[in-house]
């Protein structure tokens, strides 16, 4: 097989990025004696601080788990073998089945090059319209909302510099302290500076008890507290009524909606205090203030509509635009902003464009060589995608993603997966969806590879290769371009790259003149620049770390305030299932935990109220009406009397994702990940 | 189907939103188009302008229409201005009418959109107040007139306020509160008459002056048309569990609905009741409306009151500071919250409200309903000596102290060794206090 050709100089110490979350803290590798040493490097996002997680990443390099072989059907086999079995079995499901039998499962974790050619290898080479991605279950919420309201989504639509600046900051459901550590170091900032920080979280996180104030609403109830905020805002006269009057449209309705939601009322739905909501609008109303949001308010079947209502808020108070204020998402997984710009979502096209735009498709399919009418339209996203397998799709092939894990409703996804006639897992280690596959393909980790990440700011970043992947292990691109060339033998004009810097190349057109336009973005730029902020059109023109300062995104240059409704959850609590169910993240371990649990001590737990009556450390078992779990007990006096809560890190018996449901929200597809109803019983 | 609503108010209007996408007229008697009748204080207060306190109604109702007839055999209704209109289904949601006692037919009500600007047009004139009646609603204006610089005098006939939500405890906290706040309690003062517009006669044979007289003795069911229709009416029109009047085709909602010995007032049901009138219309005809034990809520600037359920129980809890205005007091049966009082600033009120509003059982450790306990605050830092060796110092790194300590006897670099400090920062000051500590003790 074909090595990257970038990686060929072998370096002694490169810098680059950590391999986890989209904070992206720069980091410096460096081998000594065959062994991998990571060292913090000083770079905006992190300052110079890294966490556990990135101080260990490079002992998953040489870990005795790390796949070192294809497998087909768990024993060894050759490339060769592996790639001819992939491409019969693929060819016979088409002939038999159609083209859309055959789907694509990607991840936020790929690198902007990867995410890019596996929207081109499905729409091209397997001629498929089903291509969706974990990150469906992580910013799509906050996604479809920021389009919504503003015509495009970037994560932070500011440098996050921008944060310590803040009077007030409003953080919605969101742990950064765990999730993102060195983040916290723009919060510590803010607050030494005088500033007011609020945290809205069913739990009292570490954030949280860091925080001025702390608002601790029932789960799912995010939505009728920004309904009452804005209608507090209102009631106290605080609106910016020229901001709105000149930069948006839509107010008169969502005046009106929000006089349904006084303090009482939010106060009954939210158990939030009248108090508190009032303190909370008069802060934000104070001076600069940001609002943010994170997996906890947008991981709902109304995901959408409470992420709106936040940013409804955030135009009535005149925020975005302005230096040290605004709204911004917190993004999660490693290229979680890159990861949906380029093409691995259902419905979309490289640039952010939409693949129903016949104007897109034009301009992609010339890029890629094809024409336009051959491009397959919108498919389904990644909930309805795996529920689908066995149905109507036979065959998946699963790149930078785990989804037994991390799918929701996971005892019936696991049950789907099995269905497949065809099943193809990328992975460097024997995660749980690979012990599932048919055919498992080993590639490349961060630090053997090259290519670019897009941060939780937009900003575009290098990902630098120490060394080259290990004998006999490919790279995510090389095994595209190989599919791709087998698959489209007879197309002149298509080529599937496998060198990353190509790939970027020609990402670079097919973004150009896009939403999120890379056209302007080399990575010699990158390097030099500390990173480049998209829209950047031009290799002459600045990037862009500032949106919206003169307008939206939209036709009309204006943000679309939206009228939203408070709605219930999908499954309430009752006699039978009393307890809410909430799961999250911790600090040692990330996503799926396929890496960090090779690494980090960490076990499953669930965290409960001492009021329920179970001693600490005691088995017990997490029943909903999907599933069940065991974890031993967590006692603590920060989480709600209501609620229990567990991480999703953890496979088997502790996967707390065997008792989430698969409600979606109406827009964003995006599963109710937040709340579901559950008991505990000793085990 | 066509449903007819009359009443274009709260449970009006909440109701024609539930059924946007049916054939719904609405008729409403006042000529402004639907609005947050919660907000009147609001708008009294100068918070809220009237134009801010519009509610998302129907689109189609028709307002300042009357509703004079309803033909039950012919299912039509006839409005003041000529006009018939068939329904399929009836709903009834006319609301419900201000009380004004006897002798005190000049004084102002306080009710509607056109009151709240009665009152504010007198108001503009105005440096005194009487409020005739110290409930709720009589409150919420003595606040609303009183933050507008009036000097207010609240006449209350009982010896205590808001008497049906309140202990006399309570209220003397908040006669306190209201004094503080400019506004004087007159109680057990029956008022007999008014004269010269501006006199307020009490029977004690005291005479009370001011510019302005506002009524706020309550409200009574707005029940004539369901009369002169034939429907069964008590002190409401009376309504089964499924909010049918004893006409099958007809319901009835909101103020004017009476179940049981029970007849509304309060928004949170009258909402529901809409919820459930719309359900039955639309998906399960057998909906059933289960009533909730109301939640009073009195809240405005510098007055934070929450009373709900009864003033019984087995047992309680209770907190008082008059001093700072605050009272609390949680009646309990069992492991429930039976009823509370809560005035002034009680940082559990949220809790309190959804552990009744649910049927929570209580926390075990009862200061929690008083004090909102449950880990809010960061932890300080301890001092080093007291700090077991096993407490964690950086999370992000997951170093103990003794960890630290450790290496720091090794000769060892903290930082370097063992990551301290360098994940989000926060636990610097901590580790440079350990530091500094060890190296005093070496």
């Amino acid at each position: 097989m074909k090595r990257v050709s970038r990686t060929l100089v072998h370096m002694p110490e490169v810098a680059t990025h950590c391999p986890y979350c989209a904070l992206q803290c720069g980091m410096t590798l460096r081998e000594t004696d065959g062994k991998v040493e990571v060292g913090a490097r000083d770079f905006p996002t992190n300052r110079g601080g890294l966490c556990q997680k990135g101080w260990t990443s490079a002992e998953l390099l040489d870990h005795p788990d790390r796949l070192t072989s294809p497998l087909i059907d768990g024993r060894a086999a050759s490339w060769d073998e592996a790639y001819s079995l992939i491409i019969e079995k693929i060819v016979d499901i088409q002939r038999t089945h159609g083209k859309d039998a055959v789907a694509v499962f990607g991840g936020g974790g790929l690198t902007n090059e990867k995410a890019y050619a596996l929207g081109k290898f499905a729409r091209v080479a397997l001629g498929t319209k089903h291509i969706d991605y974990n990150g469906r279950f992580c910013m799509s919420s906050a996604a479809a909302a920021g389009i919504r309201s503003f015509g495009l989504d970037r994560g932070l639509p500011f440098p996050m510099a921008d944060l310590a600046e803040a009077d007030t900051l409003l953080l919605v459901g969101g742990n950064v302290a765990e999730t993102m550590p060195p983040f916290a170091r723009y919060l510590t900032e803010q607050r030494e500076r005088g500033g007011t920080q609020i945290v809205i979280d069913p739990r009292a996180t570490l954030t949280a008890r860091a925080a001025t104030l702390h608002l601790q609403p029932t789960p799912g109830t995010d939505l009728a507290l920004a309904l009452g905020l804005l209608h507090i805002v209102i009631a106290e006269g605080l609106v910016d009524q020229s901001y709105v009057d000149d930069r948006t449209t839509g107010w008169e309705s969502v005046r009106a909606s929000v006089a349904a939601y006084w303090p009482a009322r939010v106060e009954r739905i939210t158990g939030v205090s009248s108090a508190d909501l009032e303190l909370t609008a008069r802060a934000l109303a104070r001076g600069k203030s940001i609002i943010l949001t994170a997996r906890g308010a947008e991981q709902h079947s109304k995901g959408v509509d409470t992420v709106t209502a936040f940013i409804n808020l955030a135009l009535a108070l005149g925020l975005p635009g302005r230096r040290g204020s605004g709204y911004g998402c917190l993004t999660g997984q490693g290229n979680g902003q890159g990861g949906r710009e380029h093409g691995q979502k259902a419905d979309q096209l490289p640039g952010y464009r939409s693949i129903e735009d016949p104007a897109a498709r034009a301009h992609v399919a010339k890029v890629w060589g094809v024409e336009p009418e051959t491009l397959p339209g919108k498919g389904i996203s990644a909930y309805e995608l795996l529920d689908s397998l066995g149905d109507t799709v036979k065959a998946l092939l699963v790149f930078g993603s785990n989804p037994v894990i991390s799918a929701p409703n996971a005892v019936h996804i696991e049950k789907k997966l099995k269905e497949l006639e065809l099943l193809v897992v990328c992975d460097f280690v024997p995660s749980e969806t690979a012990s599932l596959a048919h055919v498992v393909l080993p590639v490349a980790q961060w630090a053997e590879e090259d290519g670019t990440m897009t941060n939780l700011e937009g900003r575009i970043l290098r990902r630098r290769a120490l060394r080259e992947p290990p004998p006999g292990i490919g790279t995510d691109l090389a095994v595209m371009a190989e599919l791709g060339a087998r698959l489209s033998q007879g197309k002149s004009g298509v080529r599937f790259d496998s060198a990353p810097h190509a790939v970027f190349e020609e990402l670079r057109r097919a973004t150009a003149g896009g939403v999120a336009d890379y056209a302007g973005v080399t990575w010699e730029r990158v390097d030099a620049e500390d990173g480049v902020f998209w829209p950047c059109p031009a290799a002459d023109r600045a990037g862009t770390p500032r949106l919206f300062e003169s307008s939206f995104a939209t036709p009309d240059g204006r943000a679309r305030m939206i009228a939203v409704e408070h709605r219930p959850v999908a499954e309430e609590v009752d006699a039978e299932f009393p307890l809410y169910l909430t799961t999250g993240r911790v600090l040692s371990q990330y996503q799926s935990g396929a890496q960090t649990r090779r690494i980090l001590n960490g076990s499953i737990f669930v965290e409960m109220h001492p009021d329920l009556g179970f001693d600490d450390g005691t088995l017990v078992r997490v029943i909903s009406r999907r599933g069940s779990m065991e974890a031993p007990v967590r006692l603590s006096e920060h989480i709600r009397r209501d609620t229990v809560f567990a991480p999703f890190h953890f496979p088997g018996m502790g996967r707390a994702n065997s008792l989430t449901g698969d409600a979606l929200d109406p827009i964003s597809r995006m599963p109710e990940f937040k709340v579901c109803a559950v008991r505990v019983e000793p085990a | 189907m066509r449903v007819v609503i009359v009443g274009n108010g709260m449970a009006g209007a909440r109701l024609a939103t539930e059924l946007s996408d049916q054939d719904v007229l609405v008729l409403g008697a006042e000529e402004h188009p639907a609005y947050n009748r919660i907000l009147l204080s609001s708008v009294l207060a100068g918070k809220h302008r009237p134009g801010d306190i519009a509610l998302v109604g129907s689109p189609k109702a028709r307002t300042g229409v009357t509703v004079t007839a309803i033909d039950r055999v012919e299912k039509t209704v006839t409005t003041s201005d000529g006009s018939i209109e068939t329904y399929d289904h009836l709903v009834l949601a006319t609301g419900s009418r201000a009380i004004v006692p006897r002798g005190m037919e000049g004084a102002l009500t306080f009710r509607t959109l056109d009151d709240c600007h009665n009152i504010l047009a007198q108001a503009q004139n105005a440096s005194t107040a009487i409020v005739l009646g110290g409930g709720l609603l009589g409150l919420e204006a003595a606040r609303g007139l009183a933050g507008r610089g009036i000097t207010v005098e609240v006449v209350h006939a009982v010896g205590h306020l808001m008497e049906r939500q309140l202990d006399p405890g309570a209220s003397r906290v908040l006669e306190r509160t209201l004094g503080e706040l400019g506004i004087k309690v007159h109680l057990n003062a029956m008022a007999t008459s008014i004269s010269d517009e501006r006199n307020l006669h009490l029977d004690d044979g005291r005479v009370l002056t001011a510019d302005l007289i506002v009524v706020a003795c309550g409200v009574r069911p707005e029940t004539e048309l369901a009369v002169k229709a034939g429907l069964k009416v008590d002190r409401g029109i009376v309504v089964d569990e499924r909010l049918r009047t004893s006409d099958r085709f007809i319901s009835a909602i909101g103020d004017c609905a009476q179940l049981g010995n029970e007849v509304g007032g309060l928004v949170a049901p009258a909402w529901e009741q809409a919820r459930v009138v719309a359900q039955q219309l639309t998906s399960d005809p057998l909906a059933v409306y289960q009533p909730q034990p109301p939640i009073t809520r009195l809240k405005a600037s510098g007055i934070d009151l929450a009373a709900m359920g009864t003033l019984q129980g087995d047992d309680e809890v209770l907190f008082a500071d008059p001093a700072r205005g605050t009272y609390a007091r949680v009646l309990i049966s069992g492991d429930r919250v039976t009823g509370a009082v809560m005035l002034g600033d009680n940082p559990a009120v949220g809790q309190v409200i959804q552990i009744f509003d649910r049927k929570l059982p209580l926390p075990l450790d009862r200061r929690t309903l008083l004090l909102g306990r449950g880990g809010g605050s960061a932890s300080a830092v301890d001092s080093p000596a007291l700090m077991p060796d096993a407490a964690t110092v950086c999370q992000c790194n997951g170093v103990s102290k003794g960890a630290l300590v450790k290496c720091f006897r090794d000769g060892d670099d903290v930082v370097t060794r063992t990551r301290a400090t360098t994940g989000c920062g926060s636990c610097k000051d901590a580790v440079e206090g350990i530091i500094r500590w060890l190296e005093v003790a070496a």
